[in-house]
């Protein structure tokens, strides 16, 4: 594997924001996810829960729920306006103002022609949902009270509305209704903030049934599709199910009975989803949780193992290999931090302490969607979703000046990328379009823009530009990886599509091999020479991977080669790195793949018997970002979550046993 | 009155009433349980023990109510039958005899070492002994643990050699099929709901889990419910579904709004651990059994309206079994730290006394103040306890407190607490069996290399209380024993292989005595006519006995005694003798060395617990081998703590005599060493003079004079 002297930097201070709202749509089988600070994220559930997109927060912008009327996402929050998102290119499309003050709720109906908002002055207002637009149809009568939550009934003929506060006479103590759930057989089903889930007849306006599931507040209700089956997430940090079950195995007469409680959040569950065999829940505690059911998924298989989703799919992290600098990218600001540096052997003392150069705020209102530093340190860039912004570094003074004169067509990017010798900017643009720009002293040029031949709208998220300066290699959520041949600026190929998003690309620097790791974890190598997938590739797919490398439930987020070592790369995900030796034999399905503490006892025949191409590493957890410096030192940044969980505020108090 | 000359070993009672789950008949008027080889019928308001189903000839494990005639029980044992009773009048009405050992009535069976569910056809016949042979098996590798077994709603008859299940039966096998790695959930008991398809079963880990939807291959799901901290022990639902009652360690019926599980009633402070719940078939009695053998009746579960009360047999008994003089109950230890009164006429708990006064804490680890020594003086006006903790890495914490009788309140009530009577632990002590009954006195001694003697002074104006009067110690060595003489005169007291006597008039050191090379274990005076005789055993498996008037060594013999006791009433002394893994009994009086009866076997394992009881009247017996029961009987505890004593039976110890000669004579000539030496040696020394001092090595002798 090779010895590395490794920089492990624990300063990166990520934080991700609360998740406050999330919806799914079951026919593209993706979920909608909206934070505390109005980023919303967009995970494919069919291509093993990847993070396909995230649309940048704004301020201002509190998401308060979210929905899906087909493949259209809308918005609403407490600054009263309704949100149309341009999921192609990553922005909001429009907006419209309510007209009702806060909006709490926003609900479509199954048919996708219409959309209801509960607003603070109690109304419920009624849009039509139109080709590219939505239009004010009319006002409900107006209620007492704010209106908490709605919910269609599935003919769409009826809508259940929840007022809150709600005055119960008897305790006279307010009540709030967090959330409804209006069945097809009339029946309505209600959280409140007595902890209790109550279900109603809806047709006689009766209480039917009333399960008391926590001391606190019930925040959120969701029913499966065929409602048999509903959850509620509380305060607490459970979610409770509940069944709709006969009381003999062959009798009629059903009920909903109270059956499993999950515990996977510390705080607040806000936002609860039931997909056809999981409940996907999140909240205070910022991660995403998908727990499936194990009645309804086949047992010890990696569809039914938990995930906890806590870090985003994609690196935040940028590094200059030349220059030993760091990058960090936070929604608000960017910062850049100088490695520390040591001399001497083993557990290395810190000669030279890690040093924070710049804090770089952002301007307006838009949070920054991604940012880049040029290898050689001089550069840094980024962009939010209205703006773009280049600086010019000076390390040995730390200054940082501002590049004034900007081409036209770099005002927004999806992704930035800057070439090895620092001479050229990439940004990905509108329908898959990457522009060029060139770096000169005093101001930047535009050069041109490359564009895919397919055609395709969908952002390009990965970029590489290769060592030598020749290619260019990107990636769009559409699965789509191509290569451009810089010299002749057209497109060189574009990569057999493959039907699992990439998430990490990288070309080798000598042999000009591109190497593509894929949300599902299979890994190619396509020969830019002579556009076909290598030898090691074909090999690696007949013989295909480990069960355990399948099994991994976080992407590779970054690829990497070792100069030194030509067959080795370098990938890694969020709880191991990996080098894979392209020259050593692939591992069999019964051989261990974490072999190498047991070849570490072995003596040195055995040892060469035993190995094989995949050596992993798992000293490190937690890893936002691996990157191999020009050095040969090994930058590891790691963000350990028990220091996301202390910057939480404290969950609600919950009498423990023998406390 | 005199029956056949022969003694033998019955088991008198004490005997768990806990082990199986108690039946509640349907008028709610009965209560029957197994107890031991017996089926008790209980009556639910006066606590009293109606009837006694006696029949079976081994342990009983299970008793049912016959659906087809509610006046009508069956019985399960493990000698193989299944017998049916009128519980009323207390009558055998069939037997049923089984090829297998039954082991619940749930006809469980025990085939080679597993465990299987099988239903037994009982055939219809009117004789009274019937054999059953059908028998089809419906679960097999089914846990030994009844509470394990449930049956659910509309359970029939299934036809014979059905291999199918019949719907309803769920049994969990001891491997339990959803144990997730590190959870603590293994099965520990299960309950059908009666109407509904709903299985609760109970976890080790305090969880209760309502199974639904279970006819699915997979889709079976299930709330869980927790409150116990501790394994769930017991599990029922009421008869009408309503709701579910569980117990555990903590001692609270627990009862659960079935489909309303956040609301739930408790009982605390029920004394002990519950090990198994039942509902009388109205739903208005619930019984709980306690793992300190009781069963509470508990009207609606609000009300504890009747205890039944067993022999208590807590972890082990630290204290000597003891005769109250009063009551001529037995005393022993009984709840954590308390002593139990119990008497052995009427096989009933009197009651229970609390000796430390200290609440109960139950804590695994956790080291409670246990009662180790009980004393009475001769007319029961005085007892005395020592009660000790030994926390870790600490000394012992002794207290010695004395308890006199309160005529009005017909009780025990505290006089004196010492604490730290010594400084070690006390290894005996014993109240002086003065006869005035004017002056008591205490003896303790104690490891410390003290003996003490407390007083209670005469003249005291307002609350006499205990103070000690005189400290001995003997060339620093330890005491073990102590023991007055009968009347009081005298004070023997062992120092490891010596015994020093002492006139508790003067403290004086009267003499010493010694049978060198061990320890002395027990010391003894004989009473009545052998009062100037002395007994002790050492632990090199001596039994000797000094005259006290020559001082000199009158006999001895070698036998490995555990346990010497005399009968207060009678010059008899008995000597258990552990060999071989079961006890021998010998009784002697200490005049002659010659057992005046002697028992083979009277149990397997060490007796180290047992008592002579006064009998409430004499017996009249003219056989010479069972006259030492005229007057006392004597109980004892074996293991499995039963109380057990002896009657009449087997064959006389002259058979057993010429029986054992022939034995040694055979095996001299073959010329191999002699298999039961010492036990001949006893019988021998009879026949001959009293001073023959035969010692172990000594077998060629014994052929010599044959």
């Amino acid at each position: 594997m090779g010895e590395f002297k490794v920089h492990r930097v624990r300063f990166f201070d990520y934080m991700p924001a609360a998740i406050r709202a999330m919806a799914f749509n079951r026919r593209t089988e993706r979920l909608a996810l909206a934070r505390a600070d109005g980023a919303l994220e967009i995970f494919n559930f069919a291509d093993n829960y990847f993070q396909e997109k995230v649309i940048p927060g704004q301020d201002g912008r509190a998401v308060e729920a979210l929905c899906w009327v087909g493949r259209r996402l809308f918005s609403a929050g407490l600054n009263g306006e309704i949100t149309e998102y341009d999921l192609e290119n990553l922005r909001p499309r429009y907006t419209v103002e309510a007209y009702g003050g806060p909006i709490w709720t926003i609900s479509g109906n199954d048919q996708g022609t219409l959309l209801a908002v509960g607003c603070e002055d109690g109304t419920v207002k009624m849009f039509e949902v139109l080709e590219d637009r939505i239009q004010f149809q009319r006002n409900l009568d107006r209620q007492k009270g704010r209106i908490i939550s709605l919910c269609w009934h599935p003919s769409a003929s009826l809508i259940a509305i929840q007022l809150g506060p709600e005055l119960l006479a008897q305790s006279s103590s307010e009540v709030v209704v967090w959330s409804i759930a209006f069945l097809s057989d009339h029946t309505i089903i209600s959280g409140d903030s007595a902890g209790k889930v109550q279900i109603w007849d809806g047709l006689t306006g009766t209480l039917a049934r009333t399960h008391l599931v926590t001391k606190w507040d019930v925040l959120a209700l969701s029913v499966s599709q065929d409602e048999s089956s509903l959850v509620a997430g509380t305060s607490e940090g459970t979610v409770v199910q509940f069944q709709f079950l006969s009381s003999t195995l062959d009798g009629q007469n059903k009920d909903w009975v109270r059956t499993r409680t999950f515990k996977n959040h510390s705080h607040d569950v806000r936002a609860l989803v039931h997909t056809e065999t999981a409940v996907v829940s999140g909240g205070m505690d910022t991660q995403l949780v998908v727990r499936p059911l194990l009645d309804k998924v086949e047992k010890n298989t990696q569809e039914s193992a938990m995930r906890k989703m806590a870090f985003p799919h994609r690196s935040l992290v940028c590094c200059a290999k030349k220059a030993g600098l760091l990058l960090f990218q936070f929604p608000d600001h960017l910062e850049l931090w100088r490695l520390g540096e040591s001399d001497g052997h083993g557990d290395l003392p810190v000669k030279r302490k890690p040093e924070k150069l710049i804090q770089l705020k952002r301007k307006g209102e838009d949070h920054i969607c991604c940012s880049a530093l040029s290898p050689c340190g001089g550069w840094l860039a980024y962009s939010t979703v209205t703006s773009f912004r280049l600086y010019r570094l000076q390390n040995n003074t730390i200054s940082i000046t501002k590049v004034s004169k900007l081409p036209k067509d770099l005002r927004s990017a999806h992704q930035l990328c800057f070439s090895t010798d620092s001479s050229r900017l990439f940004a990905s643009s509108i329908n898959s379009s990457v522009v060029v720009v060139a770096l000169n002293q005093p101001e930047c040029k535009y050069l041109h823009t490359l564009k895919p031949k397919s055609g395709s709208r969908e952002p390009v998220h990965l970029l590489f530009a290769s060592e030598d300066g020749k290619w260019l290699a990107t990636a769009n959520t559409a699965c789509e990886v191509q290569v451009y041949n810089l010299d002749k600026i057209k497109l060189h190929c574009t990569v057999p599509v493959y039907g699992s998003c990439p998430t990490a690309i990288a070309i080798h620097p000598t042999s000009s091999n591109l190497v593509v790791v894929h949300a599902d974890q299979q890994i190619f190598e396509y020969s830019l020479v002579q556009k076909e997938y290598t030898e090691w590739s074909r090999r690696l797919q007949k013989q295909g991977l480990h069960s355990l490398w399948l099994e991994r439930d976080t992407p590779i987020t970054h690829v990497t080669f070792n100069p030194k070592h030509p067959a080795h790369i370098i990938l890694h995900d969020m709880f191991m790195f990996c080098v894979i030796d392209q020259s050593l034999p692939l591992p069999e399905a019964k051989t261990r793949l974490f072999n190498q503490m047991i070849l570490r006892s072995l003596p040195e025949p055995m040892r060469i018997l035993h190995r094989h191409a995949f050596k992993m590493c798992k000293t490190f957890q937690n890893l936002m970002c691996v990157r191999l410096l020009e050095d040969h030192s090994l930058v590891v940044v790691e963000r350990p979550l028990l220091d996301i969980m202390s910057q939480l505020p404290a969950p609600v108090r919950q009498k423990r046993f023998a406390t | 009155m005199v029956e056949h000359g022969d003694i033998r070993v019955v088991h008198r009672g004490g005997s768990k009433i806990n082990s199986r789950e108690p039946v509640v008949t349907n008028d709610s008027r009965f209560l029957l349980c197994a107890s031991g080889e017996r089926v008790k019928v209980f009556s639910t308001s006066t606590e009293e023990c109606v009837h006694d189903l006696r029949g079976h000839t081994d342990l009983v494990t299970g008793v049912l109510l016959r659906p087809t005639n509610h006046l009508q029980v069956y019985s399960c044992s493990v000698d193989g039958t299944v017998r049916l009773w009128d519980f009323t009048d207390g009558i055998l009405i069939k037997v049923q005899t089984c090829s297998w050992l039954m082991f619940d009535i749930v006809c469980m069976c025990v085939c080679a070492e597993l465990f299987q569910l099988v239903a037994v056809h009982l055939p219809q016949s009117g004789d009274q002994l019937v054999e059953a042979q059908e028998l089809s098996a419906v679960l097999s590798n089914v846990s030994s643990n009844p509470a394990a077994t449930g049956f659910g709603r509309g359970v029939r008859a299934p036809p014979l050699r059905s291999p199918n299940a019949p719907p309803g039966a769920i049994t969990y096998p001891k491997t339990d099929k959803d144990n997730k790695k590190g959870g603590k959930n293994t099965l520990m008991c299960i309950a059908c709901h009666p109407k509904d398809d709903c299985i609760a079963t109970g976890h080790e880990d305090g969880k209760i889990r309502l199974w639904r939807n279970f006819n699915h291959k997979k889709e079976y799901t299930y709330t869980t419910l927790h409150w116990h901290h501790n394994a769930v022990s017991s599990l029922r639902f009421t008869p009408e579904g309503t709701n579910l009652l569980s117990g555990g360690l903590e001692s609270v019926l627990v009862q659960w709004r079935y489909n309303q599980e956040s609301e739930r009633d408790f009982l605390p402070r029920l004394g002990s651990a519950i090990t198994h719940i039942a509902v009388s078939p109205d739903g208005t009695l619930f019984c709980t059994s306690h793992s300190d053998n009781k069963i509470t009746i508990i009207q609606s579960c609000v009300k504890v309206s009747a205890v039944i009360q067993g022999l208590v047999n807590g972890e082990s008994v630290r204290t000597d079994l003891m005769v109250d003089p009063r009551s001529k109950s037995l005393v022993l230890n009984g709840k954590p730290g308390h002593l139990q009164f119990y008497s052995l006429q009427r096989d009933k708990l009197l009651y229970n006394l609390d000796i430390v006064q200290q609440e109960y804490i139950h804590e695994l680890g956790l080291q409670q103040f246990e009662v180790v020594k009980v004393a009475f003086d001769a007319p029961g006006n005085w007892m005395a306890t020592v009660e000790e903790r030994k926390p870790k890495a600490a000394e012992p914490e002794i207290n010695l407190k004395l308890w006199a009788f309160d005529e009005q309140t017909q009780s025990f009530v505290l006089n004196t607490t010492v604490s730290a009577p010594h400084e070690a632990q006390i290894t005996s002590m014993c109240f002086s069996q003065a006869a005035d009954g004017q002056t008591s006195m205490l003896v303790s001694a104690s490891e410390d290399g003290h003996f003490k003697a407390w007083q209670l002074p005469r003249s005291a104006y307002e609350g006499p209380s205990w103070s000690c009067d005189f400290v001995g110690d003997y060339r620093g060595l330890a005491p073990q024993c102590c023991c007055f003489s009968a009347d009081g005169s005298l004070l023997a007291v062992s120092f490891q292989e010596v015994v020093t006597v002492w006139s508790p008039a003067s403290w004086e050191l009267l003499t010493t005595l010694s049978q060198p090379p061990k320890a002395i274990r027990d010391l003894c005076f004989g009473r009545l006519g052998c009062s100037k005789y002395l007994m002790g055993t050492t632990a090199s498996n001596l039994l000797c006995c000094w005259n006290l008037l020559t001082c000199s060594l009158e006999w001895s013999t070698s036998m490995d005694v555990s346990l010497l006791l005399s009968d207060p009433l009678t010059e008899n002394m008995a000597a258990f003798c552990c060999q071989a893994e079961s006890t021998d009994l010998f009784v002697f009086k200490p005049s002659e060395p010659r057992p005046v009866a002697s028992l083979k076997a009277v149990c397997s394992g060490k007796v180290t617990r047992a008592v002579f009881a006064p009998r409430e009247e004499m017996l009249e017996s003219c056989e010479e081998s069972s006259q030492w029961l005229n007057r006392s009987q004597l109980y004892f505890l074996t293991q499995h703590m039963l109380l057990q004593s002896p009657a009449h039976v087997l064959p006389s110890t002259s058979v057993l005599c010429s029986m054992f000669v022939e034995s040694l004579l055979v095996s001299v000539a073959d010329g191999r060493s002699v298999v039961h030496e010492h036990l001949v040696h006893v019988f021998l020394n009879n026949s001959h003079s009293d001073h023959l001092c035969l010692t172990l090595n000594v077998s060629q002798q014994n052929t010599h004079r044959l």
